[in-house]
């Protein structure tokens, strides 16, 4: 069972954001780099997958530049088996560029049966690119899963989905889907020190982007970056009464705010 | 013409508030281009045509037996074939569970860019601008459109639905469509218990921290956000410590959520909590240390220990709001 993950490299989310002067963009020296929290949850799914099919291989994909590989490693010392960086040098990619790209590197390798991703990574907070690998692949997908049984004939899943107030759907999908991972379908398992140095001589293929993408060009532009209007400081009350406090605060937010 | 389609949402037989913002901040900006604002609903809906006060035009209700449970690549087949017939060059929907799902497979479809968790929609120059936040609302950026089609999620709570035309109705056209083999099946929906709002709708939350300490103590704050008609969400902490469940966790790895009131109890205000709750309108922190950092994004806040003051809220709210 060929299995394939998509990772992407993003800003720790700890990251103080900086605007570039030209409002083009944000600062990007000084910015720690981690993988899509939602991505973790998506190699350990490929991982147990594996183990659960008693056997196959999962392939990292992960397009981005040269420091992507970091990405890529980490993935192989938790225990994929090789990896795809596409670099992804000159090329002004939005949701849909990327997921073309992606789509292609998937066709190129051929023969994948199930595509693990995040829901969404977490810089541009779009969560397109999955469902747009979906549809250029023409297979199904299911987003936002926190259960992933593989069906007794392997040849398929039964994947919970979360819709919202706390109800879920279950799917009975059968192979070739994409799955976009959500917190809570796993717990992502550290990378052991033996896992770490046998990542070193894993398997590492280089695609180039632009080769990938073809014709297709980005369908929106990002401008205008800023930072958030700063809110103005508030009202806290303290060193009084609880009884006193609390029947203040009500008032305010009933007759300041304007919002009970 | 330029006319702005805008997917609906059902809930319990009914339009949800969600598609009444949607619309109305559609029929703003067709205002603008000159077009006229049309819903597509799957499935049928109570009072569809009352959508007409918020400015909408036409409905179109798409039914078929095949989509009575949600189903994406069905869904995205029937809304292209509208699509095709009636050409808006504006498409708006949720960033709802199912407009996130759906929307970016539809967008692909049509060859459309997308702006996905948008918080405004303008027109300039006779184009659709999307604002969103980004890196967790820790940026803003516009989203300007290459494509003839443009296309929009928009994040619940973010307009006011405003009538424009009281009891004026919507015309409501009936369609049969068929959505083709279908391939990811539902086998089976497992309900939540709650009757609330979801947290991404809710328009009051009330959420706990670490601080809670068990999961038996989230009983006060479901007692106060009875009172409100709030819903209750949680910190990462409260979640990781098994006070609460995940779908109730607000933050970078838990829900998005935008109400016009966030009260948050025991809660410091760590970055990845405020990716989740930063653009509520109010912000109120309960928090025993005068130094939490939650203290300085709030527009209101009590220094005290939140098993004092919750319960005090909750009686004070009732007294009040009996008045
Ligand atoms: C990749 C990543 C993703 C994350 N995603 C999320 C996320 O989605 N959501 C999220 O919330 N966090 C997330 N976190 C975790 C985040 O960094 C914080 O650890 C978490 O938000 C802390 O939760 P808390 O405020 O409840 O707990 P704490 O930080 O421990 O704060 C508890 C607060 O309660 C106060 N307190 C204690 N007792 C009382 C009392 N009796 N009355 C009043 N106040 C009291 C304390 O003064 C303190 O300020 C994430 C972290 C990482 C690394
Ligand atoms: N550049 C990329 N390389 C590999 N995978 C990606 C890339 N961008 C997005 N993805 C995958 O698509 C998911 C959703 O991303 P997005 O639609 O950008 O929010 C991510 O969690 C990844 O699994």
């Amino acid at each position: 069972m060929k299995i394939a993950v998509l990772v992407k490299q993003v800003p720790d989310t700890e990251t103080k954001i900086r605007i570039k002067g030209d409002s083009s963009g944000i600062e990007t020296d000084g910015i720690k780099f981690v993988v899509n929290p939602y991505d973790e949850y998506a190699i350990e799914e490929a991982i147990k997958t594996k183990e659960k099919n008693g056997g196959g291989e999962v392939i990292v994909v992960s397009m981005g530049p040269a420091r992507t590989v970091e990405s890529i490693r980490t993935a192989l010392a938790m225990g994929a088996d090789r990896g795809i960086h596409i670099d992804d040098a000159g090329l002004q990619a939005d949701s849909h560029v990327t997921a073309k790209i992606l789509a292609a590197a998937l066709q190129k390798e051929g023969g994948v049966e199930v595509i693990f991703c995040g829901k969404q990574a977490i810089d541009g907070d779009c969560s397109q690119v999955v469902q747009g690998v979906a549809e250029l692949l023409g297979i199904s997908q299911v987003m936002i899963a926190v259960k992933f049984d593989l069906r007794e004939d392997k040849k398929g899943a039964l994947i919970q989905r979360r819709i919202g107030g706390g109800s879920q759907e279950v799917y009975d999908v059968s192979f070739p889907v994409i799955v976009g991972a959500e917190k809570g379908l796993n717990t992502p398992r550290f990378a052991s020190l033996p896992g770490i140095m046998k990542a070193k001589t894993k398997p590492l293929a280089v695609l180039k982007a632009a080769e990938l993408l073809g014709e297709s060009k980005p369908r929106v532009s990002f401008v205008n970056y800023r930072l958030p209007p700063e809110r103005k400081a508030g009202k806290i009350l303290q060193g009084q009464e609880p009884a006193q406090m609390a029947a203040e605060l009500v008032k305010l937010l009933r007759e300041e705010a304007k919002v009970i | 013409m330029s006319n702005i389609l805008v997917i609906g949402e059902l809930g319990g037989g009914k339009v949800k508030k969600v598609t009444q913002e949607l619309a109305s901040k559609a029929a703003e900006l067709a205002g603008k281009i000159g077009g006229e604002v049309q819903v597509a609903l799957i499935g049928n809906a109570q009072g569809a045509e009352e959508l007409g006060s918020f400015g909408v035009k036409k409905v179109f209700q798409i039914t078929s037996q095949k989509l009575e449970q949600y189903n994406t690549e069905g869904t995205v087949k029937v809304l292209a074939e509208l699509v095709a017939e009636q050409k808006p060059s504006i498409i708006l929907g949720t960033a709802s569970p199912m407009g996130r799902d759906l929307l970016p497979r539809l967008a692909t479809r049509l060859e459309a860019g997308l702006a996905s968790d948008c918080t405004n929609l303008d027109i300039v120059d006779g184009k659709l601008v999307a604002t969103r936040p980004i890196y967790s609302g820790k940026a803003i950026v516009d989203v300007k459109f290459e494509t003839a089609i443009q296309m929009a999620s928009t994040r619940p709570n973010s307009f006011v639905p405003q009538v424009v035309a009281a009891g004026a109705k919507a015309e409501l056209v009936a369609l049969a469509k068929d959505p083709g083999e279908l391939r990811a099946l539902i086998k089976e929906v497992l309900k939540g218990k709650s009757d609330k709002p979801d947290l991404t709708e809710a328009s009051i939350i009330v959420s706990g921290g670490r601080a809670m300490k068990a999961a038996e103590n989230f009983k006060i704050l479901l007692e106060l956000a009875d009172v409100i008609g709030a819903t209750v969400g949680a910190s990462r902490a409260a979640v990781d410590s098994g006070y609460a469940p995940h779908d109730m966790q607000v933050g970078q790895t838990g829900k998005v959520v935008n109400p016009n009131l966030y009260i948050a109890c025991g809660i410091s205000g760590a970055i990845q909590h405020l990716a989740g709750m930063r653009t509520s309108k109010v912000i109120v922190a309960i928090n025993k240390d005068p130094e939490a950092p939650l203290f300085t994004k709030a527009d209101y806040g009590i220094v005290g220990d939140l098993f004092q003051i919750v319960p005090l809220l909750t009686q004070e709210f009732k007294k009040v709001m009996a008045e």
